[in-house]
């Protein structure tokens, strides 16, 4: 009964939103979207670059990106837009968006919406329930966002200086024993640093199946006793003894770079091969996932309530679908992550667009990153860190 | 014509007043003395005529100067010369545009440029008007001074001891130069001075307070 | 008293009162709102202490507190000292002139530029330690060593004197200036006291009332920064500044409640912090009196000033190497440890403007020069409006001028954000430029105020009785006599605007994108050889000003001797 509701829903909803696309279109032309997104990555930052230009000679929208620091600036604008009144014509057309960001700005009622399931290209997707971009950290996505990129958890290294990284989250622990001060993660406060316990969570909790639902005050703490209890032998052999942390990613790349630890984490699987390429990491730089997978998410667009070019917004979040894009975007000398659409839905035309891309010695292959494992519910990772912080922050 | 002062009396605000009220009548050529003890306010009565007076003094009685009274007018409408013990002659200009600064802005042209090198050949600085002021003498500089003030046409003039800062050759020469001018402009001047030689070689009523 | 006076004046006020002092109250008034959990749009209607209640649960904040008030307090103290000893060292070694040209990079650079400059100079994989690696140090790899973002804040307490020292040394240059210093340190000397002591006990007296206020600013500064605190300080926890801005920005808004009564927090501590300092001076007073009275001669007290000054040198060589530092990057391809300089170059960073420092350049450029010839405008026509009515600046004016630099940014610009998206001109230039000049003008005002009142009052007067009306004084005489204060003081407001992070961040909503506010969103990258671009134009703009200040009076008044003396 359920999924034959949904099905009706979901069509009353996509026909006469397709018939309107081309209104949409039109009503997009001349527009300037204005892109929310971390900035902190030149090719990321170029990637969206080459987007304004394509979607500027195709459709008339050109997109000027917002860099920022952290994705909770452009809600906090959004917030303060509502707070003065302003409904319309808001500042933020678009967010480079996931998690609990996501998570809170739907439930604030930030966001525009439905709209993803409308995009044309929505068909190369698969929103079947409980794929990856149709729940974003267990929050239902129900159309207030659109896929854009694929992120995978993973480590990056230097195999001349450490040919033999550990191949699980517990074996950490012994090798940072061996080498004191050279492993780190960012600061908990920072999404990468949250997804650094999170796979230890995954990995070391007794039944991973309760990840999947909210974290209670009754399953917290069985939950999480072997984490804590792995993180404490860990924690007097971090860099620093644990007791600071880069800020992101993107600082502890550069230490590994400089270094200074032996570890880098990154959700973005061409990382290694993207760094070598410009110049970041040393040649021998690599990548590894742990045994048993690692963590994997999508990375979204969403438009704010209020945004000023909610139309351009559209017509941006779908060309980011085009399969010649998610290729382009996959290509390593590009940005080489990995594409959101599903294989099975591309004809041949389009597959040999992805088979044909370049590669890299420090670019895994799909088999090398093992299985994807599913982000623990939101609640999780907001308990985790606050459980962090109040362990280890004095 | 003359420069009428009646029953002018300087005070700050809540006090008494600086000196008892001043009477005096200059004439045209004329070059009157006011002397007194240091401190007494023999600057502020030239800065109360001239219009230049400090905030929290205020001045009473009258100087009339062709048939105007002058203390109800603007400094800058009061066509009353000043020169002080330092020549003052503004660092950014030559010294032949210090002197055009106080010409009328109706002499245009040639005749702007005429009427100054005029008052510089007559000052002994023939061909100077090119010049830094700061590279003149001081006897250079109060000439200059002097030809600045009288370009602008003044009807009266006061002089805030213009000399003392002159060593005692110079000094006779500056004072005969500037009083000789007073005499051929015809207009009354208003002296301030601690050296009784000032005085004596002025000529003219001599006040103390 | 004279009507024009007044009505100029007057003009002046309402600008001031309409343009700085009310919005900087209604943002004040929005955060203090949401500090007792008044926020409508998070469903947040009612007073209460709750938001104070989760501000002090949070994990960190007691040493949060803690490391704020020991790197606030702890480096302008210790910036006094230095510069206070620099300063009686230096002075009869060094020009004035020469002392303002030692000065003028360290102010003109802005503070992200040289913390970003100043980490890679310090980490223990970073230049100091390249340049001594293995061969003297035996560190194939770089030590674990807690030399930047280190727990105490000592890296962050180093940056702040790196700027702070200068800072002071210009305010008190400036205010020795003002005093018959030759003659108070011949007198002192010639009754027996040493040159170091005459230092302490005769000049250092008459100098401190004359700082007072550019140290209170120093303190709230320093208690109060973000960027820099980014940059070297630690980050877990934090200082409260950085602690709230995060809060400020954390994915969970409903901390905005907290982050605001932090914020206003912020604003206690910076009143605390100078209620303390004003005890002190006055236990100071006291204690030096005694001091004072038993008249001692006291020890040579060179080696004291020797000390003083060698730190004092040595910050400035640190603040050098740090911006030499961020322009190597920006020539390098790869860098790696433990090379003393880059195995690779590359102009890939500066032949591409169009990828994005060409827009932010002519952004800054025009920020720049929008808000300093607007606070040079407002400026003139106080100091104009003081000397056509006559009297002098009254308590509450300069209290009005240093309100801005007293108050914590944090403390305030959310909430004028919220006030500016009410009238409808957030995320324009117009906001940011707004914005900016509660922060320019008083720097300009301060820079040009000395120098104004400096001028002859003579000169004016007799301008004035060669007939030249008051527009005419003031265009022909003063502002052409004045030119290289005005062009120091416009200067100055363009370094300033140049180096402004979070006004330009909130008000611009993110899409104007300066020097600065890409420098530091670059600097939590990991590409140190494009933020090495940013922040070596960062530092560049404000030095450029500084020598066009030079220049043009020196080019212009090439033959005018009078003008021609030392820098104001």
């Amino acid at each position: 009964m359920r999924p034959l509701v949904i099905a009706a829903l979901s069509l009353g909803l996509a026909s006469p939103a397709l018939a309107d696309w081309q209104a949409t279109l039109d009503a997009a032309r001349g527009q300037t979207v204005y892109w929310n997104a971390w900035g902190g990555d030149a090719r990321t930052n170029a990637f969206i670059e080459w987007v304004g230009e394509q979607t500027e000679a195709r459709y008339g929208v050109k997109v000027e990106q917002v860099k920022l620091t952290d994705t909770a600036d452009a809600v906090t604008r959004v917030i303060a837009e509502k707070a003065a009144g302003q409904t319309s014509g808001g500042s933020v057309d678009m967010i480079w968006i996931n998690g609990p960001n996501f998570r809170s700005m739907k439930e604030q009622g930030l966001l525009h919406g439905p709209f993803a399931t409308d995009l044309p290209n929505a068909k190369y997707l698969d929103l079947s329930p409980g794929s990856s971009a149709s729940v974003d950290f267990t929050t239902p996505v129900e159309g207030y966002e659109s896929a854009w990129r694929l992120a995978r958890f993973v480590f990056t290294y230097d195999s001349a200086r450490t040919p033999e990284p550990p191949l699980t989250m517990a074996a950490f622990v012994d090798w940072a024993a061996a080498n004191p001060g050279r492993l780190t993660h960012p600061a908990v406060s920072n999404f990468m640093g949250s997804t650094f316990l999170k796979q230890a969570l995954i990995e070391l909790t007794p039944d991973p199946s309760v990840l999947q639902g909210p974290a209670t005050d009754e399953n917290f703490d069985a939950a999480t006793a072997p984490v804590w209890a792995w993180y404490d032998a860990l924690r007097p052999n971090l860099w620093r003894q644990g007791e600071t942390f880069p800020e992101n990613q993107s600082v502890q790349q550069q230490m590994l770079n400089d270094g200074e630890v032996d570890f880098g984490v990154s959700f973005d699987p061409a990382s290694a091969a993207g760094a070598i390429a410009e110049g970041l990491l040393p040649e021998t730089a690599r990548v590894f996932v742990p045994e048993g997978g690692s963590i994997g998410n999508i990375s979204f667009v969403a438009i704010p309530f209020n945004a000023a070019n909610r139309e351009g917004a559209e017509v941006v979040a779908n060309f980011l679908l085009e399969p010649a894009t998610q290729a382009h975007q996959q290509n390593i000398e590009v940005l080489g992550s990995f594409s959101v659409l599903d294989p099975a839905k591309l004809n041949a035309e389009e597959a040999a667009i992805f088979a044909a891309l370049p590669s890299s010695p420090a670019l895994p292959a799909l088999e090398d990153l093992g299985p994807t494992l599913l982000e623990p519910d939101a609640s999780w990772m907001t308990r985790l860190t606050e459980a962090w912080a109040e362990r280890y922050t004095k | 014509m003359s420069l009428n002062l009646t029953q002018i009396a300087v005070t700050p605000k809540a006090g008494r007043p600086l000196f008892a009220p001043l009477t005096l009548v200059i004439s045209p050529g004329q070059v009157a003395t006011v002397m007194g003890p240091s401190g007494i306010g023999k600057s502020t009565l030239l800065d109360a005529i001239g219009g230049h007076l400090a905030q929290g003094f205020s001045v009473s009685g009258q100087a009339v100067l062709n048939g105007q009274d002058l203390l109800t007018l603007p400094a800058e409408a009061r066509r009353v010369g000043v020169l002080f013990q330092d020549a003052l002659l503004f660092p950014h200009l030559s010294v032949g545009d210090n002197l055009a600064f106080g010409l009328a802005q109706s002499v245009t042209g040639r005749a702007r440029k005429e009427a100054v090198d005029q008052a510089l050949e007559q000052a002994g600085l023939a061909g100077f008007a090119a010049r830094d002021p700061a590279t003149l003498s001081g006897g250079q500089r109060a000439r200059a001074a002097l030809m600045r003030a009288l370009l602008a046409k003044p009807l009266a003039l006061l002089l805030d001891e213009p000399f003392s800062r002159l060593d005692a050759d110079l000094r006779a020469e500056i004072r005969r130069f500037v009083f000789d001018h007073v005499r051929a402009q015809n207009i009354p001047a208003l002296m301030v001075t601690h050296d009784a030689s000032d005085a004596d070689a002025a000529g003219g009523p001599v006040v103390t307070l | 008293m004279k009507p024009q006076g007044r009505a100029l004046r007057a003009a002046v006020l309402i600008l001031l009162m309409g343009g700085f002092v009310l919005p900087i109250l209604a943002g004040f008034g929005q955060t203090a709102g949401a500090a007792f959990g008044y926020l409508p749009v998070l469903g947040a209607d009612s007073l209460s202490l709750e938001p104070w209640r989760a501000l002090f649960a949070l994990p960190g904040m007691a040493t949060s507190l803690r490391l704020t008030l020991v790197t606030g307090i702890g480096s302008t103290l210790l910036a006094l000292v230095l510069a206070a000893g620099f300063c009686a060292f230096a002075h009869g070694r060094m020009t004035a002139s020469g002392m303002a040209r030692l000065l003028t990079p360290f102010l003109a650079a802005p503070h992200a530029a040289l913390a970003i400059g100043l980490a890679f100079l310090l980490a223990p994989s970073g230049w100091i330690a390249r340049l001594v690696s293995p061969w003297a140090t035996g560190w194939d790899r770089p030590p674990d060593l807690a030399t930047v973002n280190d727990q105490w804040g000592m890296a962050l307490i180093l940056g702040l004197l790196i700027k702070e020292v200068p800072f002071l040394l210009l305010v008190m240059g400036s205010a020795l200036g003002q005093l018959p210093l030759r003659q108070h340190l011949a007198a002192g000397r010639a009754l027996g006291y040493a040159r170091g002591v005459t230092w302490v006990k005769v000049i250092l007296p008459q100098v401190y009332p004359l700082i007072r206020l550019p140290i209170f600013v120093t303190l709230a500064f320093a208690l109060s920064v973000v960027d820099m605190a980014i940059i070297l300080g630690p980050s877990n926890p934090p200082t409260l500044s950085v602690a709230t801005t995060r809060w400020f920005s954390a994915p969970d808004i409903a901390l905005i409640l907290p982050a605001s009564a932090a914020a206003l927090l912020q604003i206690g501590l910076v009143l605390g912090a100078v209620g303390l300092w004003i005890c002190a001076e006055r236990i100071l007073r006291r204690v030096g009196l005694w001091w004072l009275r038993r008249g001692g001669r006291g020890h040579p007290t060179e080696p004291g000033l020797w000390l003083a000054s060698t730190a004092t040198a040595t910050l400035m060589a640190m603040g050098l190497a740090a911006l030499c530092a961020l322009l190597l990057w920006s020539f390098a391809w790869r860098w790696s440890y433990p090379d003393a300089l880059p195995q690779s170059w590359s102009t890939k960073f500066w032949l591409s403007p169009g990828k994005g420092w060409g827009e932010a350049l002519k952004t800054t450029l025009l920020l720049g020069l929008a808000s300093t010839a607007l606070s040079l405008t407002l400026a003139i026509a106080w100091l104009e409006g003081e000397d056509q009515a006559g009297t002098p600046r009254a308590g509450w004016a300069t209290a009005l001028i240093y309100l801005p630099l007293l108050t914590p940014q944090l403390g305030f610009l959310y909430g004028l954000n919220v006030v500016f998206l009410q009238i409808g001109i957030s995320g324009g230039m117009g906001a940011v430029i707004w914005a900016q000049m509660l922060f320019v003008f008083p720097y300009v005002m301060i820079a040009l105020s000395d120098p104004w009142r400096a001028l002859d009052p003579r000169q004016i007067r007799a301008a004035a009785s060669l007939g030249a009306s008051p527009a005419r004084r003031l265009f022909a005489v003063k502002l052409p006599m004045l030119l290289r204060p005005l062009l120091t003081a416009a200067a100055i407001g363009f370094a300033v605007s140049v180096a402004q992070y979070l006004p330009t961040l909130f008000m611009g909503a993110g899409r104007i994108a300066t020097l600065t506010t890409e420098a530091v969103t670059l600097s939590s990258g990991s590409d140190r050889r494009i933020t090495g671009t940013y922040a070596t134009l960062q530092a560049a703009l404000p030095f450029l000003a500084y020598g066009v200040a030079f220049l043009i009076p020196a080019i212009l008044y090439r033959n005018r001797r009078g003008l021609l003396g030392t820098p104001t």
